[in-house]
């Protein structure tokens, strides 16, 4: 019983952490119909910032100038590079092979600084943990959940409560007609950006804090397991992001938690979960858990 | 409304406007036209004629469809409108019902008339609530399906909703684009009566209709577009009487069809 409550704390941590990245692929999706695959670089480039600027700013600090600085970055990258010329929905598809080219210079060039360090963030849990009767967890584990419950429920306001939330459904939904009503579509797609920048540095901080041994040039690739999270959820659905995003976490601790009774299944299935949670929910619903739209007349 | 300013009595102009679609495809060609300030002008025409064209390049969303306006100007009052984005028009009072109704299916319908503010930023909360009671008393159906999403209304009402999204900006000219496409005879004609409404409350309105009975019943003036160039223009009255729209768009019994 330990064991299983053990995996479910470690499964919604993880999920929730997920959960800030997936909803970064989902606002982009949303706004821009991009495919962001630059989007771990985008978190390595985070948890960068927080590693090198700890020391002088405090974590706090740090950690701010490397939220505000990854938004700078994401939103910039949309304006400068993805934004130019052609708006035709179509060029969503160039779009999304230039922001692999992104991710290729961005992740060479902090793999060159990072090289094979693991970097600290400085973070105020280090390696406490809390005893809830008879699990013990790690408080960088409960922060993850705390932290992250928060701003999901922060862009969940945005979305329903402010202009900008209003816009972006609107237009997902019809960019023309938005644009019509006198949306600002490119002002719009680079706040969505700005925004997914944000969670994903926020992300980077609980992905290199314990039990992980700390920032390494391979976190990036931890988006690679949001990214089914997202598709499961719809791609469209920020709800949907957030329970793919559970769903992938959960399994991911359960299969890890149990892997001698999983033996069958060979070494490290933890690791492949995400993808097999995936393929089994597409194979049932192939528009993702939340991606069919409720009953519309035509 | 003799004695008040011109600037502050504005109406739209279109002259000479030639606009093309990715840089080849000619869709208008020296077009003119005047809708003045509290009119109601129709523009007739048939498929392809260019009239949706027109409205975009007033409306300003040609880019989106790879267009540019390569001679001629748009202008509202003293705003150029041709080569803006479509905040411009908005701000400037002129705002665009899309054919075919585009509403915000997943939005509830209190959602898509939120988004008919989007344009003018900030506004008061009054001036927001003042517009929304004005589009619930034109149609009190939307009041009572606020919260219902957009898709789940009829197509009836959704003409309505797209025209009541329109007005939440508190436009001086209204864009309509063939608000009678797909619609039964009774909700055309509520539509017609709807149209007369916003007009007599002091909103101009640029009429698009193939359903030129329709049109030229509520229009001052009228245009036809002809394969991108103005074919026909004069009051409403005198078009309807002439020989080649009876013929090209109102059958020989026009007159019932008038009355629809």
């Amino acid at each position: 019983m330990t064991a299983f409550l053990d995996s479910i704390l470690t499964g919604l941590a993880l999920g929730a952490v997920y959960a800030l990245v997936a909803l970064g692929f989902v606002v982009i999706f949303k706004a821009s119909g991009v495919l962001n695959f630059a989007h771990g670089s985008l978190l390595l480039f985070g948890g960068y910032l927080v590693a090198v600027l700890h020391d002088d700013l405090g974590f706090a600090g740090a950690l701010a100038v490397a939220v505000l600085a990854t938004a700078a970055l994401a939103g910039a990258l949309d304006r400068l590079l993805l934004q130019r010329g052609d708006p035709d929905p179509q060029a969503a598809h160039v779009q999304t092979i230039v922001t692999i080219g992104v991710d290729i210079v961005l992740l060479t060039d902090l793999s060159r600084r990072i090289g094979g360090d693991l970097l600290t963030l400085g973070d105020p849990w280090g390696d406490s943990v809390t005893r809830l009767g008879s699990v013990t967890v790690a408080d960088s584990r409960l922060a993850a959940i705390a932290v992250s419950a928060l701003a999901i429920g922060a862009v969940f306001a945005l979305f329903r409560h402010t202009s900008w939330g209003l816009s972006l459904r609107a237009a997902a939904e019809d960019t023309e007609a938005a644009a019509l009503m006198g949306v600002r579509l490119s002002r719009v797609r680079m706040l969505a950006w700005c925004l997914a920048g944000a969670l994903a540095a926020l992300a980077a901080v609980f992905l290199a804090a314990f039990p992980a041994p700390g920032l390494e040039r391979t976190t990036g690739q931890i988006a690679l397991k949001a990214f089914p999270a997202a598709i499961l959820g719809g791609l469209t659905s920020p709800p949907g992001a957030l329970a793919g995003s559970l769903l992938i976490g959960l399994t991911e601790a359960l299969a890890a938690g149990y892997q001698s009774e999983l033996h069958v299944l060979g070494e490290g299935f933890g690791d492949v979960a995400p993808y097999a949670v995936m393929v089994a929910v597409l194979l049932v619903r192939p528009t993702g858990l939340f991606g069919a739209k409720g009953a519309a007349r035509v | 409304m003799p004695g008040v300013p011109p600037q502050e009595r504005p109406a739209l102009h279109v002259e000479g406007l030639d606009v093309t679609y990715g840089r080849a495809l000619s869709a208008l060609r020296s077009v003119s036209l005047t809708v003045p300030h509290g009119a109601v002008v129709a523009l007739l025409g048939a498929n392809g004629a260019g009239k949706s064209t027109l409205l975009r390049a007033v409306s300003g969303t040609l880019r989106l469809h790879r267009g540019t306006v390569t001679a001629g100007l748009v202008r509202y009052g003293d705003t150029v409108l041709d080569g803006r984005d479509p905040v411009a028009a908005v701000r400037a009072g002129v705002v665009q019902v899309p054919e075919g109704r585009r509403v915000f299916a997943g939005l509830t319908v209190e959602e898509n008339l939120r988004t008919g503010g989007l344009g003018l930023g900030r506004r008061a909360p009054e001036q927001v609530r003042e517009a929304r009671d004005r589009v619930y008393t034109l149609f009190p159906v939307l009041a009572e399906r606020g919260r219902q999403a957009a898709g789940l209304l009829s197509g009836g009402e959704q003409q309505m909703l797209a025209i009541g999204r329109a007005l939440m900006a508190a436009p001086r000219l209204l864009l309509l684009d063939e608000p009678s496409l797909g619609l039964a005879p009774r909700m055309v004609f509520r539509i017609a009566e709807v149209i007369r409404e916003i007009n007599a409350q002091g909103t101009a309105v640029l009429l698009v209709e193939q359903n030129a009975g329709m049109a030229l019943s509520l229009a001052d003036h009228a245009y036809v577009l002809e394969v991108g160039e103005v074919r026909l223009s004069g009051p409403a009255d005198d078009l309807a009487r002439t020989d080649a729209v009876r013929r090209l768009y109102l059958g020989d019994d026009a007159g019932d069809q008038g009355a629809a």
